[in-house]
């Protein structure tokens, strides 16, 4: 029988279990309103390497070993790793695989990376493929920074709308084993989506059509209202991607609940000079392997919907004029 | 019927651009032009009192000038090296951009963030990468008066 229910969704027939998570963010998301939830803050972004790239890989390679120990395992153990970053050539991830000795398969989606990763693991764990894989991913502000925008200590204003990379490394590791809580039960896999916004300083207004397309799809397949969730959580639209993003879900017809909110948002408190909010593909893994599993485990939230959002352009289409396509992944994480 | 769902797609993309720009903040115009003027205003006014000063200790105003600008590039070189140029730049805008200060600035910044890919493929190939532009059409535009001089005037 199908494990595919509706036109773009999945569900998993023995959801694999979220066993354990880790999370490294840098100085400036650790004094943010979570700090206390993650496994480790660090000093500073170079994390005692030469490059900012070098720190980034050595975040994302400690939060596979962190997630991967808290379960007594050692990496040889681990049969895949899923993972991926924004990076040119995905290096933070290759780079980081180079060290663990897992075999690996390395994912782009921009920003939606986390979703796409987590899926992707538990279709190989619900399929039998495998029983222990990791689903990581990395962003740093600094390498996204000179990647996408102008130097660091370049005097530049930015606009309102404009974001602040997230740095942060986010590691989840999946098994088939039965028993035990949080499990990933559906996902839902985006379509490319470009509403023709172009201006790459306002990346929330390009990806919150995206994100509304598949919490809608979500819910038309799976025959459920927004009221499942305990929570919703898109991945790094910030307050402008989220503020467009409640009002196309009222032209959904979907009703903006209470219980919908970003990661962008969440991450940063309003004194932190982030402007609209954070991004990267570290917001939504910070958020959902820092304070969201903790509260899953807590039995605080049981039902959550993590919605990562990606914007797929490119310095080069920028340049060019294109416009912003973008993408957004669900994955339902329910305690069961 | 293709083009039936083009002008369907474009009307959508129309009606979601409406939406974001009600939705989208408004830059402080205001602000950021008192801000604009005021910093911009003060490195000028400190230039001119740098050429005073040069001047009355016995330079001529062209030798003053170049002195000028060479103690300003100086300065903000200095003060991008030491990270606080660009906390200027996030509420100063145009007003630091706009002076020689923020050309110092735009060519130090690039030296210092691409000087990890070492001196040639770094530092050296993308030291120009921000204030680039500006030099091509600088000189473009210098040939361009030169030669208009020359036909208008010989």
């Amino acid at each position: 029988m199908s494990k595919k229910q509706g036109q773009q969704t999945i569900v998993f027939t023995s959801p694999p279990l979220i066993s354990s998570w880790a999370s490294l963010v840098g100085p400036k998301e650790g004094q943010g309103p979570w700090g206390e939830d993650f496994d480790q803050v660090l000093d500073d972004y170079l994390y005692d390497e030469q490059t900012w790239e070098k720190a980034e890989s050595k975040m994302l390679r400690e939060a596979v070993k962190q997630a991967i120990s808290k379960r007594y395992y050692q990496p040889s153990e681990i049969e895949l790793l899923i993972s991926g970053d924004l990076l040119n050539q995905i290096v933070s991830a290759n780079y980081a695989a180079r060290e663990l000795s897992i075999p690996f398969l390395g994912m782009y989606g921009a920003c939606s990376t986390m979703a796409e990763s987590m899926l992707t693991a538990a279709m190989a764990v619900d399929g039998g493929f495998f029983s222990r894989v990791v689903a990581a991913v990395s962003s740093h502000h600094y390498t996204a920074e000179r990647q996408f925008r102008t130097p660091i200590e370049q005097g530049v204003q930015k606009s309102a709308t404009s974001q602040w990379t997230a740095t942060a490394a986010g590691a989840v590791l999946l098994e088939a084993v039965p028993g035990g809580n949080p499990r990933i039960t559906s996902a839902t896999i985006g379509q490319v989506i470009d509403m023709g916004q172009s201006d790459a300083a306002n990346m929330g207004s390009a990806m919150a059509p995206a994100a509304v397309k598949t919490i809608k799809a979500h819910f038309d397949d799976l025959n459920r209202s927004p009221d499942y969730y305990d929570l919703i959580v898109t991945g790094d639209l910030g307050k402008v991607g989220m503020a467009l993003a409640q009002e196309l879900f009222i032209k959904e017809g979907l009703l903006p609940q209470p219980n919908y909110s970003d990661c962008g948002v969440l991450l940063y408190n309003d004194r932190q000079d982030v402007n609209s909010g954070g991004s990267g593909c570290g917001s939504s893994a910070a958020m959902l392997c820092g304070p969201l599993l903790k509260k899953m485990s807590e039995g605080k939230i049981n039902k959550l919907l993590l919605v990562a959002t990606g914007a797929l352009m490119s310095p080069t289409t920028s340049f060019q004029g294109e416009t912003i396509p973008s993408i957004a992944h669900a994955v339902a994480l329910e305690n069961i | 019927m293709d083009s039936a769902s083009e002008q369907l797609k474009q009307a959508e993309i129309d009606e979601y651009d409406q939406l974001v720009k009600k939705i989208e903040p408004k830059p402080p115009v205001v602000k950021n032009c008192i801000w604009a003027f005021v910093v911009g205003g003060l490195i000028c006014a400190f230039g001119q009192l740098l050429i005073n000063f040069l001047m009355s200790n016995g330079l001529n105003q062209s030798d003053a000038g170049s002195g000028t600008s060479v103690i300003l590039i100086f300065l903000a070189t200095l003060f991008t090296g030491l990270g606080l140029y660009d906390e200027l730049g996030k509420y100063a805008g145009a007003g630091s951009i706009v002076p020689i200060t923020g050309f110092a600035n735009a060519i130090v910044a690039s030296a210092m963030e691409f000087r990890r890919e070492g001196y040639i493929f770094g530092v050296g190939a993308r030291i120009f990468s921000v204030a680039g532009p500006t030099l091509v059409f600088g000189f473009t535009v210098a040939v361009l008066v030169g030669l208009l001089k020359i036909i208008f005037t010989s």
